[in-house]
C-alpha cells in the first residue's frame, strides 16, 4: 500500500477543439505525486500546465488516459483537492471568515466546529484583524491568503495552485512563498504548484516537472536536493537556475 | 468636517432655492398667471395635509390619498416581485424555461405600460384595479430583466470554487447563484419601485376616486392648479422617501458589493 501515489497521471492526453480545429493541449503525460511532496510544474505559456492542473482538480476530463487519487479515478471536483486560482475566486458576499469557513459549512460540519476551524485558519494566514472584511477591501496578497486558508480549512489533501502569486508584487510574493513553505512544512500537505518563474520553482519545490509546448508535454522531472531554507543568492541555487534555464531554452 | 458638510448641504439647497425664487418672481402679483406662486401652493399643501385654511372638499385629505397611492404602489410592486423573481430565476437557470418563455416576454416588453391602460380598463373596469394592474406591469419587467441578468452572469470561477469546496450541485443555487446575483436583483427591485411610482399616477387618472393621481386630475378639471402642484410635490416626496428606504436597505444587505456598500 505504501507505494500507491497520492495522485497518478497515467498516459493523459487532452485535446480541445478551438474554432472546430483540434488542439492538443497535453500529450501522453505520466506523473506520480507522493504524499507530502511539493511539486512545481514549470514551462512556457501554452504548454498545458493549467490543463494538467485542472484535470487533477476534476474541472476537465482527459481525452485519453486517466488521473487517479489514491488509486480512484478523478471524475469531478471534490474537497480532497483544493484549488487556489490566480484570480482568487473568493465569494465577494462573504467576509474573510465566511470564505474560510465556507467549505466546512457547505459540507455540513457542526456550527461550533466550523467556527473553531475558521478561527484557526484565519489566524494561520495572519488575517485575524481582517476576519470581518469583505474581499473587495483586501489587497491581492491578502485575498490569496484567504484562498489558501479556505482550502486548508476544508482539509484538502492535495493543494493545486495555478500561478497563485503571479499577479502579486515582488515583496508580497516573497512573503507568501515563505508563509506557504512554513504551512506546508507544518501540515504535511501535498502541493502541485504551477509557475513559469524558474526561481520560484527552485525556491519551493522538492521536485520540478518541466514541460514544453507544441504539443504540451512533460520533458523532465527532477528532484531539487538543496537544503531548506534555500538561499536564492547561493552558488548552488544559481547553478540550478542556469540548469533549468538552459533546459527551458533548448525546448523552445 | 462640519464646514464640509455645510458646503454640501448649501450646494444641494442652492438649486431648489433659486428655482423657488425664480418661480416666485415670475408668478407673484400677476393676476393672469397660469401658474400660482409658491406661497399659495404652500398654503394649499398645508390645507390639503392639515385643513384649516379653505375647509373645502379637499381639506385634510392628503393622508387618505397618499395612503391609497402608497398601498397600490407597494401592493402592485410586491405582487410583481413575487412573480418576477421566481420567474426570472427559472428563466435564467433552466434552459427549457428560457427557450419556452423568453421570446414571448421579449416580444411583449416593448409595449409601453401606458398602452396597456385601455385594455386594462376593458378587463378590470374603471377603478383602482386597473391602476393596480398597471403598477404591477410597470414593476414586473425591470425586476424580471435584472433578475435574469444577475442569475445568468455569475462568474464561472465561483462555480468552480464552490465545486472544489464540496458544494453539492443541488446546493449551488442557494450557496452561489442567489447571493452572487443579489446586486442585480436589487437594482431590478429599485428600478421596479421607481417605475411603480411613475405608473401609479397614470393609473389613477382614469376615474379612480382616491389617490394622488386622482386628485391631480380632478383638480385640473376644477382649475385648482395649486392642488395639482401640491399633489405633484407629494408624489415627489413619497417617491423620494421610498427610494431612500430601498437604498438604505441595499446598503445594509449589500455591504460586500463595491457598487452598493
Ligand atoms: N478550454 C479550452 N478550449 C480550447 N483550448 C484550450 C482550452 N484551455 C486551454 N486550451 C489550449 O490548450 C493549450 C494549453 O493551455 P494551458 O493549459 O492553459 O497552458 P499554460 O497554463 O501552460 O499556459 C493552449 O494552446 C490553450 O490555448
Ligand atoms: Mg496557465
Amino acid at each position: 500500500m505504501a507505494d500507491i501515489p497520492l495522485l497518478s497521471v497515467e498516459g493523459v492526453t487532452k485535446r480541445f477543439s478551438f474554432n472546430g480545429a483540434p488542439i492538443t493541449a497535453l500529450e501522453g503525460a505520466n506523473l506520480a505525486i507522493r504524499k507530502g511532496e511539493f511539486v512545481c510544474l514549470i514551462g512556457p505559456s501554452g504548454c498545458g500546465k493549467s490543463t494538467l492542473l485542472r484535470m487533477a482538480g476534476g474541472f476537465e476530463t482527459p481525452s485519453e488516459g486517466a488521473l487517479r487519487m489514491w488509486g480512484a479515478p478523478v471524475t469531478a471536483p471534490g474537497p480532497d483537492r483544493g484549488m487556489v486560482f490566480q484570480d482568487y475566486g473568493l465569494f465577494p458576499w462573504l467576509t474573510v471568515a465566511g470564505n474560510i469557513g465556507f467549505g466546512p459549512a457547505a459540507r455540513g460540519r457542526p456550527r461550533a466546529e466550523v467556527a473553531e476551524t475558521t478561527r484557526r485558519f484565519v489566524e494561520m494566514v495572519g488575517l485575524t484583524r481582517f476576519a470581518g472584511a469583505y474581499p473587495h477591501q483586501l489587497s491581492g496578497g491578502m485575498k490569496q491568503r484567504v484562498a489558501i486558508a479556505r482550502v486548508l480549512a476544508n482539509e484538502a489533501e492535495l493543494v493545486l495552485m495555478d500561478e497563485p502569486f503571479g499577479a502579486l508584487d515582488a515583496m508580497t510574493r516573497e512573503n507568501l512563498q515563505r508563509e506557504l513553505l512554513e504551512i506546508w512544512a507544518r501540515t504535511k500537505l501535498t502541493v502541485i504548484f504551477v509557475t513559469h518563474a524558474i526561481e520560484e520553482a527552485i525556491l519551493l519545490a522538492d521536485r520540478i516537472v518541466v514541460m514544453s509546448t507544441n504539443p504540451g508535454r512533460i520533458v523532465a522531472d527532477e528532484a531539487v536536493a538543496l537544503p531548506r531554507p534555500r538561499d536564492p543568492t547561493s552558488p548552488e541555487f544559481n547553478a540550478l537556475r542556469r540548469h533549468f534555464s538552459a533546459m527551458l531554452g533548448s525546448h523552445h | 468636517m462640519d464646514a464640509a458638510r455645510l458646503r454640501v448641504a448649501g450646494l444641494a439647497l442652492a438649486a431648489p432655492l433659486l428655482f423657488l425664487l425664480f418661480w416666485h418672481v415670475s408668478t407673484a402679483g400677476r393676476s393672469f398667471s397660469l401658474i400660482p406662486p409658491p406661497l399659495e401652493v404652500g398654503r394649499q399643501l398645508w390645507d390639503l395635509a392639515f385643513g384649516g385654511v379653505w375647509d373645502d372638499l379637499y381639506s385634510g385629505t392628503l393622508a387618505e390619498h397618499a395612503f391609497a397611492s402608497v398601498s397600490r404602489v407597494y401592493g402592485g410592486f410586491l405582487l410583481a416581485a413575487a412573480c418576477a423573481l421566481p420567474l426570472g430565476m427559472l428563466i435564467g437557470r433552466i434552459r427549457l424555461v428560457r427557450e419556452a418563455l423568453d421570446p414571448t416576454l421579449q416580444l411583449m416588453r416593448p409595449i409601453p405600460v401606458t398602452a396597456w391602460l385601455p385594455l386594462a380598463m376593458i378587463v378590470f373596469g374603471i377603478g383602482p384595479r386597473s391602476a393596480f394592474f398597471l403598477v404591477f406591469l410597470g414593476a414586473f419587467y425591470p425586476i424580471l430583466v435584472n433578475t435574469i441578468f444577475g442569475v445568468r452572469n455569475v462568474e464561472g470561477r465561483l462555480f468552480e470554487a464552490a465545486a472544489m469546496l464540496g458544494v453539492s450541485p443541488s446546493a449551488v443555487f442557494w450557496k452561489v447563484v442567489l447571493p452572487a446575483s443579489l446586486p442585480s436583483i436589487f437594482t431590478g427591485l429599485r428600478l421596479g419601485l421607481g417605475f411603480a411610482w411613475v405608473v401609479i399616477v397614470v393609473g389613477e387618472m382614469t376615474g379612480v376616486q382616491t389617490g394622488l393621481g386622482a386628485i391631480i386630475m380632478e383638480a385640473r378639471q376644477l382649475s385648482r392648479t395649486e392642488i395639482v402642484i401640491s399633489g405633484m410635490i407629494a408624489i415627489g416626496l413619497l417617491g423620494y422617501a421610498s427610494d431612500a428606504l430601498v437604498q438604505a436597505l441595499g446598503r445594509r444587505l449589500l455591504r460586500w458589493s463595491p457598487q452598493h456598500g
